[in-house]
């Protein structure tokens, strides 16, 4: 009988021991795609770097003819970068509203609204394209476009150039309402970190709503709402089929944005579009690799930080529920 | 936060111009409202116009039938709802037994320094872009076969799919009481009987909720797609040939400068967006109702809003 038990306990830790492997190699697998992923990127892009070298960053002509063949990806990190930037400068003052108000509001009315806002995070990116593309554009266009160039058009650089719909400044706004649910409900969590003692004194003190805000809320979730806004910005960053639907895609130093009302191309969008056909044999493919390769190392650092910050926020948060 | 001496400040301050503060309160009460209102309008906007302008292409042939010739407006949309109901399938069946094994690893063995390593970056994962991801499954799959291929689109979706499955497991598996676990060791049992019979099925339904959630997720994923599966016009007939997908279809409909391509390219909208909202709607309605407003309910609102 005693000896049972002891190959039992014996046996029974031999399978939990394949238990606790087998789940460490599920919970190591995205380390290694994570190295898997940078690795390939790296080799696979090998050919364009040892060809162009930094010149293949800071260089603006692409051209994939054959024999004529350059590659800079500059006008495409621009592209990105202005693009997902102008979204944040939208998308990020309204989310931060919205986060107020849903924060503030009676559950009854707070609870459905910001479902309806997160049910924007729902919706696919194609169909962000297709709407933007063939809905969104022509209104865009007739009300916000055409008013701001008549406008500014001729004293301010970056109005310049015929509205047509398909640039930078329709991309951007597309893209700052894809963000909106993100940035909205992180910056929700952060707000509901604030202890109630805070708002409260605040309130004691005679504070009004907004003096509340100001004085409880946001210098004790700064660090939570920036990172809830870089987050929004990795979004942006890496979205793609909305983008390439409505950014125009100009190649090359035309892509260079100079003006809102002009077409342009993001890194995801360049992608997108030249992938299918770049030849592996050329160099076109490995350039296009490459530019998934800084668009992958933008994407990290931006979330990196992203993330640091709002576990940095929360983890005040327990601090704050344990004193 | 605030001195004593801030506080005094603030209580002479508070004292003084209360109309103008009371004009400000409400103003931003405005602004804030209106916020909200901005956001909501292109929802509803979306969801009006695919509804009306997709409702007339559909028929039974429109969501049957192989696409008919370029710009004719004949034909439907048959092949590209088999192939995102095969694509959904095979990434699943990758992606969720990685991600409910990782999420067990982070629950039940998670509280060192390497699990907290790889909850970090299981968190970035899930913001890489979707397009590096299909570079990804096209290098080490298409490149190496040397054609396109399903199972390069499946691979390409599950690494969007199981970081998002790991984190909803380990939350929902967190959420178990340890009592549980320990009533399991009480009787004898072994870890990984407690675990998948007593823990797993306790928080069936969180990991449920989130399955379905990274389904309706890569269900509307296009970007990936394009250097996987490239797109096709036929059924599928094997896995070593180019299949079409909804989120495909769209696309390459919304590039044809026809009348009848962007009718077909609202239909196939309106159909992607009653499987894709249909899932979420479903389960968030179902296990809201269920979970109420507690953990769950957060849960189920955060696994949405991080995954876009």
């Amino acid at each position: 009988m005693k000896k049972n038990t002891v190959e039992y306990r014996k046996q029974s830790i031999l399978s939990d021991k394949i238990f606790k492997v087998g789940a460490t190699i599920a919970g190591t697998f995205v380390l290694v795609m994570i190295a898997l992923l940078v690795f390939q990127l790296v080799s696979e892009s090998y050919p364009i770097w040892e060809e162009d070298g930094l010149s293949f960053i800071v260089g603006t002509d692409w051209n994939a003819v054959d024999g004529r063949e350059s590659f800079g990806a500059l006008p495409y990190i621009f592209g990105t970068l202005v693009t997902a930037s102008l979204a944040m400068l939208i998308g990020v003052p309204l989310s931060i509203g919205i986060a107020m108000f849903i924060s503030d509001a009676p559950p009854k009315i707070g609870g459905p609204l910001g479902f309806l806002v997160e049910l924007l995070a729902a919706v696919p990116s194609v169909i962000y394209g297709l709407w933007g593309l063939l809905v969104f554009r022509l209104y865009f266009k007739d009300w916000v476009e055409q008013p701001l160039h008549d406008l500014f058009g001729d004293s301010i650089f970056l109005f310049s150039g015929t509205p047509f719909g398909l640039d930078i400044l329709t991309a951007s706004v597309i893209l700052a309402i894809m963000i909106i649910p993100t940035v909205s409900a992180v910056s929700r969590e952060v707000m509901k970190a604030v202890p109630q003692q805070q708002k409260e004194a605040a309130y004691m003190l005679g504070a009004t709503k907004w003096e509340m805000f100001k004085l409880a809320v946001f210098p004790y979730s700064k660090t939570g709402l920036i990172g809830a806004s870089i987050l929004g910005l990795g979004r942006a960053v890496g979205e793609t089929m909305a983008v390439t639907m409505l950014i125009g895609n100009a190649t090359g130093i035309a892509a260079i944005p100079s003006s809102l009302f002009k077409p342009s191309q993001t890194m995801s969008s360049i992608i997108a579009n030249e992938f299918v056909e770049a030849s592996p044999a050329s160099l076109h493919l490995p350039a296009l690799i490459g530019v998934a390769l800084v668009l992958l190392l933008i994407a990290i650092v931006i979330n990196v930080i992203a993330h640091l910050l709002v576990t940095k926020m929360m983890k005040v948060k327990e601090g704050a529920i344990n004193n | 936060m605030t001195t004593n001496e801030r506080r005094q400040e603030y209580r002479t301050l508070f004292k003084q111009n209360v109309k103008n503060r009371l004009l400000v309160d409400k103003a931003v009460r405005i602004i804030v409202f209106a916020c909200v209102i901005i956001a909501i309008i292109p929802l509803g906007s979306i969801l009006v116009e695919v509804f009306k302008n997709g409702i007339s292409a559909i028929s039974y042939e429109f969501l049957t039938a192989t696409p008919g010739s370029i710009g004719s407006g004949k034909g439907g949309i048959g092949p590209a709802i088999q192939g995102t109901l095969i694509i959904i399938g095979l990434s699943s069946l990758i992606g969720v037994p990685i991600g409910v094994m990782s999420g067990i690893y982070l629950s039940e063995y998670g509280d060192n320094k390497l699990a907290r390593f790889i909850r970090f970056f299981n968190d970035v994962f899930m913001e890489f872009p979707s397009i590096v991801l299909g570079i990804f499954a096209f290098l080490v799959i298409v490149l190496i076969l040397g054609h396109f291929s399903v199972w390069a689109g499946a691979f390409a979706l599950s690494l969007i799919m199981f970081p998002i499955v790991a984190r909803t497991t380990e939350e929902s598996l967190k959420m178990v009481p340890i009592t549980y676990r320990e009533a399991g060791i009480a009787l004898g049992l072994k870890k990984w009987v407690i675990t998948f019979r007593i823990v797993i099925s306790a928080a069936k339904s969180g990991m449920i909720t989130g399955i379905l959630l990274s389904v309706s997720r890569i269900g509307g994923e296009t970007a990936p797609l394009i250097m996987t599966i490239l797109g096709s016009s036929q059924f599928f007939s094997s896995m070593d040939v180019p299949m079409d997908a909804l989120p495909l279809r769209i696309w390459r409909l919304s590039l044809l400068p026809y009348d009848s391509a962007q009718l077909q390219g609202w239909g196939s909208a309106l159909v992607l967006i009653i499987i894709i909202l249909g899932i979420n709607l479903g389960v968030r309605y179902y296990f809201a109702n269920k979970t109420g407003n507690g953990i769950m309910g957060r849960l189920i609102k955060q696994g949405v809003s991080n995954k876009k």
